[in-house]
C-alpha cells in the first residue's frame, strides 16, 4: 500500500472580502475515509477544490505526499481522483470515448479489462458506446466514477458523490468507496448523514467560519 | 505526445460540434462577399487586394480561434481539464489545435480570394509562403494565449478583439509589408529584416505565451 499523506497547513480561503474559512490544520493518511462536512456555502466544496489543487487558497498550504515525497503541484492530477456534481465530461463522445481520450491525455495505455469492469461496477457496460448527451444525470454521475478511478489514483476526493444516484447506485458508491479506502486516501465532502457516515474522521467546515465570526 | 492526445480529443470534439469551423467558415464567406459587392465593377489594384487579404484573415482569426478555450469555459469542461493534464500540456494541445485551424483558414482565404479577385496576383510565391507559414504561426500562438486570458472574463466577445488589436498589430503590419513585396516580386534575400522581424515575433510570442500559460490557467 503506497504512503499518502496530505496535510492541511493554516488553510483559510477568501472569495473577496467574504471570508470562507480560516486556519484549517489537518493531516489525513491514506487506508481512511475523512470528510468534510457543513451545511450549504459553508465552503465545502471550496475545501475539495483546494485540496484538489483546482483554486489556490488566500492562505496557507496544502501539502501532498506519496511515500514522503513531496507531490509538485503540477503533477497532481495523476495521483487525483475528482467527482463532484460540477464536473463535466464531453456530451459529444460516448462514455467509453470520454475515458479513452482522458487515458491518451494522461499518457496511460489504456487496459481493456479494467475498463470494461468499471463499467460493469457503475452498470454503465451496455450504455458505454451511447454519447454522454443522452445521458440521465445520475448515469453522468456514475461515469464520472469511471473517469476518477480508471488511471488508480491514491487520492480520492469525492464532491458530493451520491447526487443523482437512486439507492442501487448509492449503494455501489459505498461498496467502491470501502474498498478503496483500504489502499487509498478518500475524501468525502458532503452533507448527507449517510455518506458522512462512511468517514473515520470529519472536518467541520463551518466551525473555521464561525471561530473568526466570534471573534468579531 | 500527451498535447497531440488533447489535440485529438479538440479536433474529434470540433469534428462533431463544428463549434469553431462554422463561425470561421461563415465569416469567410460573409466577408469575401461584402468585399466584392463593395468593389463592384471596379478594378482594385494588387497593392490594395493584398491588403484586404490580411483583413479577411485578421476578423475571421478573430471570430473563430477564441474558441479553442472558450468553449471549454461555456461547456464547463476547464475543470474536467484542470484533473487531466498539467498546463504546459494543455497550452500545447490547444496551440496545436489552433495553429492546425488557421493554416486550413489561411489556405481557404487564399484560394478563394485567388478564385474571386482577378487583380490578386503573386509574383514571389516563395516570399508569400514563407510569410504566410510564419505569419499563421503567430496568428496561432497569439490567438491561444488570448483565448485563455478572456475566456474567463464575462464579456469575451468584446475583449478577444480589444486584445488581439495591439498583440497583432505589429504582425499585420509586417505580413501587409511582405505580401507588398510578394506581389512586387522583391527576392526573399531582399526581404530578410521583415522576415527576421516576423520569426522573432513568433519565438517571442510563444516563449512569453508558454510562461504565462501557467499564471492564467490557475486560479
Amino acid at each position: 500500500m503506497d504512503n499518502y499523506t496530505l496535510t492541511l497547513h493554516n488553510l483559510t480561503k477568501l472569495f473577496g472580502r467574504r471570508l470562507i474559512f480560516t486556519d484549517i490544520n489537518a493531516e489525513f493518511k491514506s487506508g481512511s475515509i475523512y470528510g468534510f462536512a457543513g451545511s450549504n456555502g459553508s465552503g465545502k466544496s471550496t475545501l475539495a477544490k483546494i485540496v484538489a489543487g483546482v483554486i489556490s487558497p488566500t492562505k496557507g498550504k496544502v501539502i501532498h505526499t506519496l511515500n514522503s515525497k513531496i507531490i509538485n503541484s503540477d503533477n497532481l492530477h495523476e495521483y487525483l481522483g475528482f467527482v463532484s456534481p460540477y464536473l463535466i465530461l464531453y456530451d459529444e463522445f460516448s462514455a467509453e470515448e470520454n475515458i479513452l481520450h482522458f487515458l491518451k491525455i494522461r499518457g496511460i495505455d489504456a487496459d481493456k479489462d479494467k475498463i470494461d469492469s468499471l463499467f460493469n461496477d457503475f452498470n454503465l457496460y451496455d450504455r458505454r458506446n451511447d454519447l454522454l448527451k443522452g445521458y440521465s444525470s445520475g448515469m453522468k454521475q456514475r461515469i464520472k466514477f469511471i473517469f476518477a478511478l480508471v488511471h488508480n489514483p491514491s487520492l480520492l476526493v469525492f464532491d458530493e458523490p451520491t447526487s443523482n444516484l437512486d439507492s442501487k447506485g448509492k449503494d455501489t458508491v459505498y461498496k467502491i468507496v470501502e474498498e478503496e479506502a483500504k489502499s487509498k486516501l478518500v475524501i468525502l465532502a458532503s452533507n448527507e448523514e449517510s455518506d458522512l457516515s462512511l468517514c473515520y474522521e470529519t472536518v467541520f467546515v463551518e466551525k473555521f467560519n464561525q471561530q473568526e465570526k466570534n471573534k468579531k | 505526445m500527451k498535447s497531440y492526445s488533447l489535440f485529438k480529443k479538440d479536433w474529434q470534439s470540433e469534428l462533431r460540434t463544428r463549434y469553431a469551423i462554422n463561425a470561421l467558415a461563415m465569416f469567410i464567406l460573409v466577408t469575401i462577399s461584402v468585399i466584392l459587392f463593395s468593389i463592384g465593377q471596379e478594378k482594385i489594384s494588387k497593392l490594395l487586394t493584398g491588403g484586404l487579404l490580411w483583413v479577411v484573415i485578421f476578423f475571421s482569426a478573430m471570430s473563430g480561434l477564441a474558441r479553442a478555450f472558450v468553449s471549454e469555459e461555456e461547456r464547463g469542461t476547464t475543470l474536467t481539464l484542470h484533473l487531466i493534464a498539467k498546463p504546459s500540456t494543455i497550452f500545447t494541445g490547444k496551440l496545436l489545435f489552433n495553429i492546425v485551424l488557421v493554416y486550413l483558414m489561411n489556405i481557404s482565404i487564399v484560394i478563394l480570394y485567388s478564385l474571386l479577385f482577378e487583380s490578386f496576383s503573386i509574383e514571389n510565391v516563395g516570399l508569400f509562403f514563407l510569410a504566410g507559414l510564419f505569419g499563421s504561426f503567430g496568428i496561432a500562438v497569439s490567438s491561444t494565449i488570448i483565448a485563455a486570458i478572456i475566456s474567463k472574463a464575462s464579456a469575451k466577445g468584446t475583449l478577444y478583439p480589444v486584445l488581439a488589436f495591439p498583440i497583432l498589430l505589429p504582425l499585420i503590419l509586417i505580413l501587409l509589408e511582405l505580401t507588398k513585396y510578394s506581389i512586387n516580386g522583391k527576392t526573399i534575400a531582399a526581404s530578410f529584416i521583415e522576415l527576421a522581424f516576423l520569426v522573432s515575433y513568433d519565438v517571442v510570442m510563444l516563449t512569453a505565451s508558454y510562461m504565462l500559460f501557467d499564471f492564467i490557467w490557475k486560479d
